[in-house]
């Protein structure tokens, strides 16, 4: 092999980007990644940050040489691993480096692992490939000691578990075992914690720096959230567009960015320090949930004929509280907490199976179909994916009257209004009779809002309504929202994971948890100085909790660690 | 576990109870006089009185229903109006020949359909995948009895080396006379299922390799070989069994036509004969008992998913 | 976490593209197959509507001294077993294979979809809907329409119905999950908070979800409900033997196969070729309009 014969690599980087050049494939090739050039040192972990479409992920698919064949491919550059030249070498060679020397860990550890093997097995087949000499007592051994590592709880069920038998954490947990059980100079982490909730995320994150300090890996981290970055990174590198615009240094990035881009992408990244209240201007109350409760799965015939316990789960219980005009209300949680499920009851998209909601004083739990009806326009709502709230066959302005038309707007009238709707969620005019596809996803999310005011309502449901944005384009709605709320005087119910977002724009917080409200108050208190141990370890897990990034310095009021709070729940 | 197989195996009971009303349902509420029907064209007043007796014909239906039901779960079929014998023993008969042809025509079919599809989903776009694709488009293009005579004229007729027509068993002449025979009537049988199951394979494997995991399997560096067969091809399985199960329907189709082109004394030509002779008891038994290897055809496929994979295992 | 467009630039109604209709048809150019199946296809219409004036003898006429001739200037084909010209015959044939296929295609979207769409979205006849389903779909098609042509005498519309009969579940389990994944769709759910009512939602944000998938089924299912009239009328269980089907032809020269076997083979080319084209074509559709499709796809 003419590898060989080059020099052993210097100690200075273990893998050195010069010039990458990645393109679609096709008669229109279009330039995916324009010259990308970057090195990561022995034992470093680099971030690669950008929005989306900055072609980070492509890069870190080009060196794995793992791109979509029919539809990307390298044209220039080169990406040397120590003494492997990655775009020349052999697709035996190429494999032989996959795990030994480098490996990859995904963004869905759900979605990530055959579900139709142990997940044992599929870390054992790492060694199966690459290490043929050992026997199978020996593979198992190496395989529960690496179970072990990643500090997963009792290792021999959990080698002859299911992928599906495992929570995300865990799943990620395997992932991270399967990538550094040959113990390679270089792992690739391609936003391996953005589909977790924080307090896993904590965990993970926290893992693979053990695990990198013990076994010198170099960590190319690829992430579109700062304050992961600005925990884990040695280094960042910040991708726009399929170029690299700048790689500092992170303390010196975050004090001093080098770039016009980074600094709006830095100004962008909303504060963890909870925003006042605002003064109290109106006291009406319009929406309120009194004890709401709902439970998922009423005993069924089925069940009741095999004698089995019921199988029922409280999706949410003894939910309270009340919204008064002009006001934002933020429900917080992890995935499961049920934050959702109230959200739905109240917009009575989902049959709430005990306790009322009160919309402008009227109780509509138990309404009938048609009864709702002329309560329905009182509450409206902004959903999570702005691809697919819009109906893609429908012209903008189609969207944006049918809900005045359905009660009884006449339809010129209507289209008016629509466009001065438009003007106020700051879209043109000509966007009316376009078609959804022709907008991008803040674009859209906009259009959404546009159609939810459309019907004059009382209270604005926003679930996870800008976590689908990158981080611009989510300050951009915020702001819209916030402006929006000023003028008119309508009272949010902000559903969010994001607690950054949060602090920022709610007078209210609610933090649930397994259904349940854990601490309820205003913003300021329950995010300031968090009380339930829940809400603790959710601000403690929160990512960059020690940067004001808006400001270029680190927050010199951190709330801290307190030795009731240390004991955060296994993933 | 338990409860996927007792849910599932419960839910063919309501398909096999529409079955059996359709067929129920499509004699009496069919124009005309049901008696006059079973009893063909040539039947005496007295006849007809007597099968409008048996069958009583003169009682409300749903009591009619009930005892006609009573009856097949007994094993009770009719009796054919042409020979007088039962319709379970006429069945019986014919049984073996239908049989044979169609597991050796399914096994044929697997064992080649399989492969084609996998190559095609690996191959995506090149050539082979296009050739594999309008093979399978030919396959279930061109009608079953124009294949089936385009093989006899070349390798019956012009060639000479298997017989034009004709049948033997394999309980009583061994596997080499049958095989001879039955070769030309499976393959015509397994065109269509070939291209169903290819078509299925490629189309499943196609959407498996899209998947996450065997991103992940590839980063690991498995090989290609490991990627298609080890990852891919298990979970692609489902939908190939399904197509193999509800693909059966097809099959019998082909029987019926592959056994008349051939002249095999199996249930397809039983059929046919059924038709001609317009003895309705036969051509009811025969749904019935179709409708029913169908039904459980699909049962044990459904219930193979469960040792396919373990998230229908556990749940 | 990164679903919105690369340019999602601060300023944000710089970043409109240009005007642009929804393009359902991408404009790419179909491939040569799919040209030469839309030819066939074209052909096979214009023949079974001009038959009359294309044929040159009447189909039913028979001439005893001309019992199987060879091709010849008068019998273009050569003749059947009864003296009839089998190029006549052959051209007639496919009156009856486009009626049949086109009839069966129509009647079973107009019954399926509305009952699809119902048992996609009430949960209550949905359990009725598809046990009745379920059953259909467990009787073999052949076997179902053999029984019905049995108990009433075989006509155009009695063989279309019991041709059609058994395809239905396929549209009906089509729409369905259509709809029942539709109606998931946030899209759905905003149009309910905006107080549409059931037939505005189902019409308006349901139903156009159902079309591409439901033109690509309808093609197969006309290719389907040809070859079972084929196989009806070679099995003796279609329409009266005289009547000029394909497979009527090809029953009646099964008995002369040894000796003219170019009385199947006409015929079968012509119906190969004919559900072959309408095969392509629907794959071509299936391509373009719901690649989704893909696995629930294929004739029968």
């Amino acid at each position: 092999m003419t590898d060989n014969l080059r020099p052993e690599s210097p100690a200075e980087w273990v893998l050195k980007i010069e010039g990458l050049e990645v393109a679609t494939r096709g008669a229109a090739a279009k330039p995916i990644l324009k010259g990308v050039d970057f090195s990561i040192a022995p034992g470093e972990t680099l971030c690669l940050v950008g929005e989306s479409g900055s072609g980070k992920s492509v890069t870190s698919l080009a060196v794995m040489g793992l791109l979509p064949k029919g539809s990307l491919k390298a044209t220039g550059g080169r990406i040397e691993l120590e003494v492997d030249s990655l775009l020349e070498v052999s697709p035996t060679r190429l494999r032989d480096l996959r795990a030994s020397r480098m490996a990859m860990i995904f963004q869905e550890p759900m979605t990530a692992l055959n579900p139709l093997m142990r997940v044992g097995e599929q870390i054992e087949e790492v060694l199966i490939m690459h290490q043929k000499s050992l026997s199978s007592t020996q593979r198992r051994e190496r395989v529960l000691e690496m179970l072990d590592q990643v500090q997963l709880p009792d290792i021999e069920r959990v080698f002859d578990s299911w992928p599906h038998q495992l929570s995300g954490g865990q799943r990620q947990r395997i992932m991270i075992a399967m990538a550094l059980i040959l113990e390679p100079k270089l792992l690739i982490a391609d936003e391996p914690t953005t589909a977790l909730d924080v307090t896993t995320q904590k965990q993970i994150l926290k893992l693979i720096k053990a695990l990198q300090e013990r076994h010198g890996t170099s960590v190319l981290f690829i992430t579109h959230d700062m304050g992961v970055v600005a925990d884990i990174a040695d280094r960042v590198c910040v991708m726009r567009h399929g170029e690299v615009v700048e790689t500092q240094p992170i303390e010196e990035l975050l004090r001093r960015p080098g770039t016009e881009y980074t600094r709006q992408l830095l100004t962008a990244v909303p504060s963890l320090r909870p925003r006042a209240a605002r003064a109290v201007t109106d006291r009406e109350i319009v929406l309120e949930a009194i004890e709401l409760e709902k439970r998922y799965g009423e005993r069924s015939a089925w069940a009741r004929w095999t004698g089995k316990a019921a199988s029922q789960t409280l999706a949410a219980s003894n939910i309270n509280f009340a919204l008064t005009r002009g006001r934002t209300l933020g429900i917080v949680g992890e995935s499961g907490s049920g934050k959702s499920t109230v959200a739905r009851c109240v917009m009575r998209m989902i049959e709430p199976t005990g306790g009322g909601v009160r919309v402008m004083g009227k109780d509509i739990a138990s309404l009938g179909r048609a009864a709702l009806k002329p309560h329905r326009k009182r509450i409206q709502m902004i959903f999570q994916d702005p691809f697919r709230s819009l109906n893609p066959r429908l012209t903008i302005a189609t969207s944006l009257v049918e809900g005045p038309i359905n009660y009884g707007t006449p339809r010129e009238e209507a289209m008016e209004k629509s466009a001065e709707l438009l003007a106020l969620v700051g879209l043109p005019k000509d966007a009316l009779d376009r078609y959804p596809h022709q907008f991008s996803g803040g674009q859209r999310q906009r259009i959404a809002i546009a159609r939810a005011l459309a019907m004059e309502p009382d209270v604005l449901v926003a679930d996870e309504a800008v976590s689908a944005l990158d981080v611009s384009v989510q300050a951009q709605v915020l702001e819209l929202l916030d402006d929006l709320q000023r003028r008119l005087g309508i009272a949010v119910l902000f559903i969010t994971h994001d607690l950054r977002v949060a602090a920022q724009i709610c007078d209210e917080v609610m933090v649930m948890q397994k259904g349940a409200v854990v601490e309820y108050g205003p913003a300021e208190r329950v995010l300031g100085a968090p009380e339930h141990p829940y809400t603790r370890s959710l601000m403690l897990a929160a990512p960059g909790r020690h940067w004001d990034f808006s400001g270029f310095r680190p927050l010199d009021h951190v709330f801290e660690e307190t030795p009731a709070s240390t004991s955060t729940a296994p993933v | 576990m338990f409860s996927y197989c007792l849910r599932r195996t419960l839910a063919a009971v309501p398909v096999m109870v529409v079955v059996a009303l359709f067929v129920f349902l499509l004699l009496r509420l069919s124009p005309g006089d049901p008696a006059a029907i079973i009893a063909g064209d040539m039947a005496t007043p007295e006849q007809l009185d007597r099968i409008r007796e048996t069958l009583g014909l003169n009682q409300p239906l749903y009591i009619q229903f009930f005892n006609w039901a009573g009856e097949l779960l007994r094993g009770d079929f009719g009796t054919s109006l042409m020979s007088n014998l039962p319709v379970t023993q006429l069945m019986a008969q014919r049984l073996e020949p239908t049989i044979s042809l169609a597991l050796l025509s399914i096994a044929l079919s697997v064992v080649v359909a399989v492969p084609m599809g996998v190559i095609a989903a690996w191959k995506h776009g090149s050539l082979i995948d296009n050739a594999v694709m309008s093979l399978s488009v030919l396959g279930f293009s061109v009608p079953v009895f124009v294949t089936g005579y385009i093989l006899i004229k070349i390798f019956s007729i012009d060639l000479g080396w298997l017989p034009v027509q004709g049948f033997r068993r394999v309980s009583q002449e061994g596997f080499g006379p049958f095989i001879q025979h039955a070769i030309l009537p499976a393959l015509m049988l397994s065109t269509i299922y070939i291209a169903l199951i290819a078509r299925m394979t490629r189309a499943s494997m196609l959407d498996v390799l899209g998947e996450d995991f065997i991103r992940t399997a590839h980063a690991k560096g498995a090989s290609e070989k490991r990627v298609l067969f080890k990852h891919a091809l298990r979970n692609a399985g489902v939908p190939i069994l399904e197509v193999i199960g509800t693909g059966f329907a097809l099959m019998i189709t082909g029987v019926v036509v592959t056994e008349s082109v051939f002249n095999i004394p199996g249930l397809g030509r039983l059929t046919v004969d059924a038709i001609l002779s317009r003895d309705y008891p036969v051509i009811q038994g025969l749904i019935l008992v179709t409708s029913g290897v169908y039904v459980m055809i699909n049962l044990a496929i459904d219930l193979s998913y469960a040792l396919l994979d373990p998230r229908i295992r556990y749940q | 976490m990164s679903l919105s467009s690369p340019h999602a630039s601060p300023d944000v109604s710089a970043a409109i593209p240009p005007r642009r209709r929804l393009r359902l048809w991408p404009r790419q150019r179909p491939g040569w197959a799919v040209i030469v199946a839309a030819i066939c296809l074209a052909l096979i219409v214009i023949i079974a509507i001009l038959a009359p004036w294309l044929a040159p003898h009447d189909p039913l006429g028979m001439s005893p001294a001309d019992r199987l001739k060879p091709p010849s200037d008068t019998y273009w084909l050569g003749s059947d077993a009864y003296g009839r010209d089998l190029l006549s015959r052959v051209l007639y044939g496919a009156r009856v294979s486009l009626i049949v296929g086109l009839g069966s295609a129509l009647i079973s979207v107009v019954v399926g979809l509305p009952l699809g769409i119902l048992a996609g979205f009430f949960r209550s006849l949905d359990a009725v809907i598809m046990r009745v389903m379920d059953g259909l779909m467990a009787i073999p098609s052949v076997l179902l329409a053999i029984a019905i042509v049995s108990l009433i005498s075989a006509n155009l519309w009695t063989v279309m119905a019991a041709i059609t009969i058994p395809e239905i579940p396929r549209i009906v389990r089509l729409v369905r999950s259509v709809v029942l994944s539709a109606r998931e769709e946030p899209y759905v759910e905003a149009a309910v908070s905006l107080g549409s009512s059931l037939p505005t939602v189902m019409w308006r944000h349901l139903m156009p979800n159902t079309l591409a998938p439901l033109i690509v089924m309808s093609t197969y299912i006309c290719a389907s409900a040809i070859l079972t009239e084929a196989i009806l009328s070679f099995l003796g269980a279609g329409l009266g033997t005289e009547t000029p089907t394909w497979g009527n032809i090809m029953a009646e020269g099964r008995t002369y196969f040894l000796i003219k076997p170019s009385l199947i083979f006409w015929p079968g080319i012509a119906l190969s070729v004919c559900i072959l084209s309408i095969n392509l074509l629907g794959d071509a559709a299936r391509d373009r309009l719901d690649p989704r499709l893909q696995k629930r796809g294929g004739a029968q």
